[in-house]
């Protein structure tokens, strides 16, 4: 039962960075119509400034601080420089382009950093475990991530819902050529939502540092996890990436936990130590298929175009 | 139609030429890693023609083509772990195993359409390739080694390295001709007008689905013999040729070659490669040449090269090296 | 009616809270051209929808030669012979005109899972479509690329491709939409001819073609039929008058 709820949290956690990685791709694709392989990349460089960052200012935060800050402007100058010259072409044309961006932030990313990864420590204080349930103990820097992204799903939701730049947001969602009409400078507007998607998938990446990895690549597997995600919640809807994400977190999680034992029971020990983990993907590949297939909006879809 | 000779065409029968003179010219310097790269050009080229027969005709772009690699190369490879090592069953089954996959994906994925064809393809041919890795038996993440290649009957050896150059040579010609018949042909003007204008395919009268899941299946079949070839020469099968950036790789081919014709993915699949292998060389060359001293690692950053290049054909060349080649027909200004 | 080719009863389709057909009925007899009017936002483009399958109504029937057609799919009813024209150009960019209307006598010619002869070699296929580029006057521009030709030509093209399906009844979304003076006339006169083989359903804002062609006129306002009669009747209308001509100019005699 604890091993259960201790999954479950888990669970909530990774759906809580696959909502920050997913939020910015329905942003992205919601608003600009575009569809960015490169978003793991964003991902990837958050993990390795904020390893670095940390490692020359000796401090944890400061570390984030400045590698979110750095994400934000690398977001930023890639919509200047190459992501904008794709909007309103076909789709094949932005993958064929984001693709070449991954394979050029794996690369660029091997040459400055070396092919051999980083770390980055967790600071002492967060190397404690806290109670959230009575006789149920989890680690506290897991529960700072949950808190973290619900803080930043919170003014995100604060951020389109009630200040006017979201209101273009929620505006270009739904109709682009009309935003574009009022006057409204889309060129600056489309360059911000691009970083602040750049951002989210950076504060993603560092703050899986500490538990997870810091690697070449690292954004190859989560990134498609993160396109599942929007579209069983639904391309353009924040709503539906949090919802989406906290189902695919906990499928994925607590199917890694139970599965194995669950296909030992039938058929071997070996088997369910391999095929278990392949089984919670298929899982949620299938609820995607599903949702396709029978929901193809979403699950909470944004308003049509 | 128009001219013969054309520099697009000169190009690909020079290409041909020279691929088919290869192993002569191997054999007579001794180089044989040439002959073994080449031989992986031409079973990639062949996947990327497979490719580009949905991809570049039939507008249905799949970012999941690598699984039939992988399909095609694991019935290999498990049939061979499992002591049937005679091609006149590993063959068939790999190529009917890709094709009843490419069956069942195509007819869910065929109900979706732009980018989310491309995810849901791209979606099932992760599925296997978590698969893959789990099968403990069958290697899982490390891949399995196949200790004997496909057995024929006598003349036939796989083994041979030039025979089974010249084997990949023949078959990915014969995959050239079948595509470029299929494309011409009746069904193929129904693939063509799908992708055109698929509402005005059914509003004259034209059942689309049946006949694109009939060529995503062509399509996937021929991409598993491919795999079958893969796995041959490299005497082993490993879930990676599966994960999703490799379907990337094989549609670079594609695009890089031109999507447009169906010799065009070889000629891609010829350049991605070769350049893979070449451009390293050329740039630690180079900047020996300015520095003065050999400069480590150059070798090794290809793909920071190819990544903005690829941003670059995508933007400024998206015919390809086929479209650059190809001066466009005279058109006559009609409007007023 | 007995002798009715086409006949809806009943036609309702909402999207969210708007009505976009609503209860429309009538009926389209064999030989005739029967003219559907109304401003913008009347339905008209729903009404064709629905009449072709790509819109599934949410009540009502469909009755093609005796037989409901309400749920059948969009390429069954063009090899039954009710073949579309689209308002806004809708053709295949990549052909030329002749491979264009090919493609719709392919559709007719059988299945297609003829996987070896190439086939522009087809004189099955040349043939008839060569016929359909001749009855619109487009036989100098058979070769031509779509990307060479004018809007007008495109026009002619779509119903070029609508007649190649050998239909039996055409269904004509807007075929003047954009046309100058001289191209009208021309649609006009083909259209008349075509009169005489084929039974016409056809949706058009041009009021000179419209009384100059049509058997009898429906009128639909806000997805409604407000009024269904003869050219003359129609014309003396008040309600019509009031709703829709008032503004139009009229054609007179």
């Amino acid at each position: 039962m604890l091993y259960l709820i201790e999954q479950c949290l888990n669970g909530i956690q990774l759906g809580m960075l696959l909502f920050l990685l997913a939020a910015g791709l329905t942003l992205i694709f919601g608003i600009m119509d575009l569809v960015n392989l490169a978003h793991g990349s964003l991902y990837m460089l958050g993990a390795y400034f904020a390893a670095t960052f940390a490692a020359v200012t000796g401090s944890f935060v400061l570390g984030a601080i400045l590698a979110l800050v750095a994400t934000l402007i690398v977001g930023m100058a890639l919509e200047v420089i190459a992501i904008r010259r794709l909007y309103g072409r076909d789709h094949l044309d932005h993958v064929l382009g984001t693709f070449g961006l991954l394979l050029f932030f794996n690369e660029a990313v091997r040459l400055i950093w070396g092919p051999g990864g980083l770390t980055l420590p967790l600071p002492s204080q967060m190397l404690t475990a806290v109670q959230v349930l009575p006789g149920v103990f989890y680690p506290l820097y897991r529960v700072v991530i949950i808190l973290a992204t619900l803080a930043v799903a919170l003014l995100l939701y604060v951020l389109v819902m009630r200040t006017r730049v979201g209101m273009l947001i929620r505006a270009g969602a739904s109709n682009r050529e009309m935003v574009g009409a009022l006057g409204v400078n889309i060129k600056l507007l489309y360059t911000l939502v691009f970083g602040l998607g750049a951002a989210l998938a950076g504060f993603a990446g560092l703050m899986q540092a500490p538990i997870l990895t810091v690697q070449i690549g690292m954004g190859e597997n989560i990134l498609i996890l993160a396109f599942v995600v929007i579209i069983i919640g639904g391309i353009g809807s924040i709503r539906g990436a949090f919802v989406a994400a906290i189902i695919v977190g906990l499928i994925d999680t607590i199917g890694r936990a139970f599965l194995p034992d669950l296909v030992r029971n039938f058929v071997s020990y070996s088997a369910g130590s391999s095929l278990g983990p392949s089984l919670s993907s298929m899982i949620i590949y299938m609820l995607m298929a599903a949702v396709l297939v029978f929901r193809p909006e979403g699950l909470f879809p944004a308003a049509s175009k | 139609m128009t001219a013969l000779v054309t520099p697009r065409n000169t190009l690909v029968a020079v290409l041909l030429f020279l691929l088919a003179l290869l192993p002569v010219y191997c054999s007579v310097t001794g180089n044989y890693f040439l002959m073994s790269l080449f031989t992986r050009i031409l079973i990639l080229g062949m996947a990327a023609v497979s490719l580009n027969l949905i991809m570049g005709f039939g507008g249905m772009v799949s970012f999941g083509h690598a699984v039939y690699l992988g399909i095609g190369g694991y019935a290999v490879g498990i049939l061979a772990k499992e002591g049937i090592n005679s091609g006149f069953v590993q063959w068939p089954v790999a190529l009917l195993a890709s094709g009843l996959f490419a069956l069942g994906v195509g007819a869910l994925c065929l109900r979706t359409r732009g980018v989310y064809f491309i995810m849901i393809t791209l979606a099932f041919a992760q599925m296997i390739y978590y698969v893959a890795s789990g099968l403990d038996r069958y290697g899982g993440d490390d891949g399995l080694t196949i200790y004997k290649r496909s057995q024929f009957f006598d003349p036939i050896n796989l083994s041979n390295k030039t025979f089974f150059y010249y084997l990949c040579f023949v078959l990915l010609l014969a995959c050239v001709y079948l595509v470029w018949r299929l494309v011409h042909s009746r069904f193929g003007m129904v693939i063509q007008g799908a992708r055109s204008n698929e509402r005005r395919m059914r509003a004259i009268g034209f059942p689309t689905y049946r006949y694109k899941l009939t060529c995503f299946v062509i399509s996937g079949v021929m991409c598993g013999l491919a795999g079958v070839l893969l796995a041959n020469h490299t005497d082993f099968i490993n879930p990676s040729i599966m994960f999703w950036t490799r379907s990337g790789d094989l549609i670079v081919m594609a695009v890089l070659g031109g999507m447009g014709t169906v010799f065009g993915p070889v000629i891609g699949a010829i350049a991605l490669l070769v350049l893979e292998e070449a451009l390293p060389v050329l740039i630690g060359g180079a900047s020996q040449l300015l520095t003065g001293h050999e400069v480590q690692g150059a070798r090794e950053y290809w793909q920071l090269i190819l990544g903005p290049m690829l941003l670059l054909i995508v933007l400024f060349a998206r015919g390809g090296i086929d479209g650059l080649l190809t001066r466009p027909p005279r058109e006559v200004k009609g409007h007023g | 009616m007995a002798d009715a080719l086409l006949a809806i009863e009943g036609l309702t389709k909402r999207f969210g809270g708007v009505i976009a057909s609503d209860n429309v009925g009538l009926d389209v007899s064999k030989g005739e051209l029967h003219a559907i009017i109304g401003p913008n936002g009347a339905g008209k483009t729903t009404l064709i929808g629905q009449l072709c399958g790509e819109i599934v109504p949410n009540a009502g029937r469909i009755h093609f030669d005796g037989r409901d057609i309400t749920a059948l799919p969009v390429h069954d009813r063009s090899l039954l012979g009710l073949a579309r024209s689209f308002q806004i150009t809708s053709l295949f960019p990549h052909f030329t005109a002749l491979e264009n209307v090919a493609l719709a006598v392919q559709a007719h010619a059988g299945h297609s899972f003829r996987f070896w002869r190439p086939a522009r070699t087809e004189s099955e296929l040349r043939e008839p479509a060569r016929m359909a580029l001749d009855r619109v006057g487009l036989t100098h521009r058979a070769n031509t690329m779509l990307s060479s030709m004018s809007h007008g030509e495109h026009r002619q093209l779509e119903l070029a491709i609508a007649l190649a399906s050998k239909p039996r009844m055409l269904l004509l979304d807007e075929p003047m939409a954009g046309l100058g003076p001289d191209e009208s006339a021309r649609m006009v006169k083909t259209l008349r001819e075509l009169k005489r083989e084929l039974t016409i359903l056809l949706i058009e804002h041009d009021m000179e073609a419209v009384f100059a062609l049509a058997d009898r006129i429906t009128v639909l306002v806000y997805g409604r039929v407000i009024a269904s009669g003869s050219p003359a009747e129609i014309r003396a209308n008040a309600e019509v008058r009031q709703a829709y001509l008032g503004e139009q100019e009229i054609a007179h005699g």
